[in-house]
């Protein structure tokens, strides 16, 4: 294989890297930063105090969290079809990248706020500020910086995960580096492939740091 | 201002129930600076927090500016919260917003205009002292300033209350008698009542009118400042004026404890006692106080006789006199 034919896969999976991963972070970002924040609200002594419903979606999340990627893959794929009318692709994938990517945020999510001190939340209180306006303006302001450090770990996660979406047709760097790598032996592409996913993540967690710098100011 | 009427609130932790608030009656007047006294554990946080409804009482009623908290909820419960300013002892600033956007942030939850925001928190933080450091974060302050900036947004919605919780606690002493003076200051100048809870005696001393104290949920005793100097036995008295252990009077002497506040302060007490008693009376002890609300004096006096003669002439003169027994 050439070099310009490799340089034409490495184009093309990373496309579709993109694609898959930065969709899914968006859905993502926002699943995942309601969920977390609707399992702080209704913990115990929380806004929405409600344990029921705290007790059932913490056990939706954790189950979700304990479902192997590559099996939730599968178990999801009617519901994949439902949503995009295909169960291949790359936007096939997103669907389940989607929603193993959600309860892990949630849990990041859920880690910020709590870090937010006790008596800021009642000082909000006690100026008069609703619950909206403390979620909004308190909560997940002040936890910006952790909300930003966790979804940087998050998308990481995801080009980890984009990895397999092989297994549905997916493409992607991942696949690139299975197929041509793993199972063709071109040690070459599969050397190329994961030379470039190491930039990306270097790129992304790079980019995370640089925007958690700007947002903390503790 | 204030009145809180059986107050009473009860954790339960663990099947076990705490009784943080006992039945304390309370009245502010409009303009008075109220503080009380306690160790922790005495309910008195949770007696402040009862007053804005951050904890809800279980029984007894809280009504601020004629308003019955303890009666509202929802919208309008924080619609009256907006009258009422917080100073916390940890400050609880947001550290996401620079100081100007700290002192905003009342008037942002009350939908005031981005303009008469802005005029507002100019005015605010030249009020506090900090109209050069509108553009810092909380981090970068020291624990004066950063009290000052919680001291000017609690005063943003232009309160007719202010409640203080430890506020000078985490500091240390000088920064504590500025921000003390700066209360002082703007109860005088604003008007502003003030209910305030403490475990500094120095707190009461510097800046109460009234002051009460608190033990395991309940006062044990209340007032004004003035009134509990002139009570015999009072704890707060004592506290605001400790005297040594008594020495032992010579031969023929009697000891008195004198204490003087208000008018009786200023009179030449003394010198009128010497005057006419002729023999010696000897100062034992004592000391001179500008209280926030009274000028006060305590003396440990050796007089000759039983004593029994001093202390009329005292008391005539409007003087609190306990004689020493030994």
């Amino acid at each position: 294989m050439t070099g310009t034919e490799v340089a034409e896969l490495l184009w093309e999976g990373l496309q579709e890297t993109a694609w898959m991963v930065g969709v899914a972070t968006l859905l993502t970002a926002v699943g995942g930063l309601l969920t977390g924040v609707l399992l702080v609200l209704t913990d115990r002594g929380g806004l929405l105090a409600a344990r029921p419903v705290n007790l059932l979606l913490g056990l939706v999340v954790n189950v979700g969290r304990s479902l192997p990627f590559i099996i939730l893959l599968v178990a999801v794929i009617p519901f994949t079809r439902a949503v995009v009318g295909t169960t291949i692709g790359t936007t096939a994938a997103i669907v389940p990248l989607t929603i193993g990517a959600v309860p892990f945020y949630a849990r990041i999510v859920e880690t910020a706020i709590r870090e937010v001190p006790r008596d800021v939340v009642a000082a909000a209180v006690a100026m008069g500020a609703s619950r909206r306006q403390i979620v909004g303006k308190v909560l997940l302001r002040e936890a910006r910086p952790g909300l930003v450090a966790g979804l940087t770990i998050t998308v990481i996660a995801l080009v980890g995960y984009s990895a397999m979406a092989g297994v549905v047709g997916g493409g992607g760097l991942g696949d690139l580096a299975v197929r041509y790598g793993y199972q063709r032996f071109e040690t070459e592409v599969m050397v190329a492939t994961v030379a470039v996913l190491v930039v990306l993540v270097q790129l992304i967690q790079m980019l995370g740091d640089i925007v958690v710098r700007r947002l903390s100011h503790r | 201002m204030i009145t809180i009427s059986g107050l009473r609130k009860t954790y339960h932790a663990r099947r076990r129930a705490v009784v943080a608030v006992d039945g304390v009656d309370l009245t502010v007047q409009r303009g008075e600076i109220f503080g009380v006294l306690g160790r922790s554990g005495a309910g008195k946080s949770t007696l402040l927090r009862c007053v804005n409804l951050l904890e809800r009482p279980d029984a007894g009623s809280v009504v601020v500016d004629g308003v019955e908290l303890t009666a509202l909820s929802g919208r309008r419960l924080r619609d009256a919260r907006r009258r009422i300013g917080m100073v916390h002892q940890h400050f609880a600033l947001l550290s996401s917003r620079t100081v100007a956007g700290n002192v905003a942030l009342p008037l942002e939850l009350a939908g005031t205009p981005r303009a008469s925001r802005a005029r507002r928190v100019e005015e605010l933080l030249d009020l506090v002292g900090l109209g050069d450091r509108a553009g810092a974060y909380p981090a970068q302050l020291s624990g004066g300033q950063k009290q000052r900036v919680g001291i000017a947004r609690a005063l943003a919605a232009e309160p007719t209350v202010l409640l203080s919780d430890e506020a000078t606690s985490a500091l240390d002493p000088e920064t504590t008698r500025s921000i003390l003076d700066l209360l002082l200051d703007l109860n005088r100048r604003l008007g502003l009542t003030v209910l305030l809870i403490t475990h500094e005696m120095d707190v009461l001393k510097r800046i109460c009118h009234s002051a009460a104290v608190m033990r395991d949920g309940r006062f044990t005793e209340s007032g004004a400042v003035a009134e509990l100097l002139r009570t015999p036995g009072s704890e707060l008295a004592g506290g605001l004026f400790p005297l040594p252990a008594a020495p032992q009077p010579r031969e023929g002497e009697a000891l008195l404890d004198v204490t003087v506040s208000g008018a009786a302060a200023d009179e030449p007490l003394l010198a009128d006692l010497a005057r006419r008693f002729d023999a010696g009376v000897r100062l034992l002890d004592g000391g001179v106080e500008t209280l926030a609300a009274t000028r006060a004096g305590r003396l440990r006096l050796a007089v000759p006789g039983t004593g029994a003669e001093a202390a009329a002439f005292l008391r005539e003169r409007g003087a609190l006199v306990t004689e020493v027994t030994r």
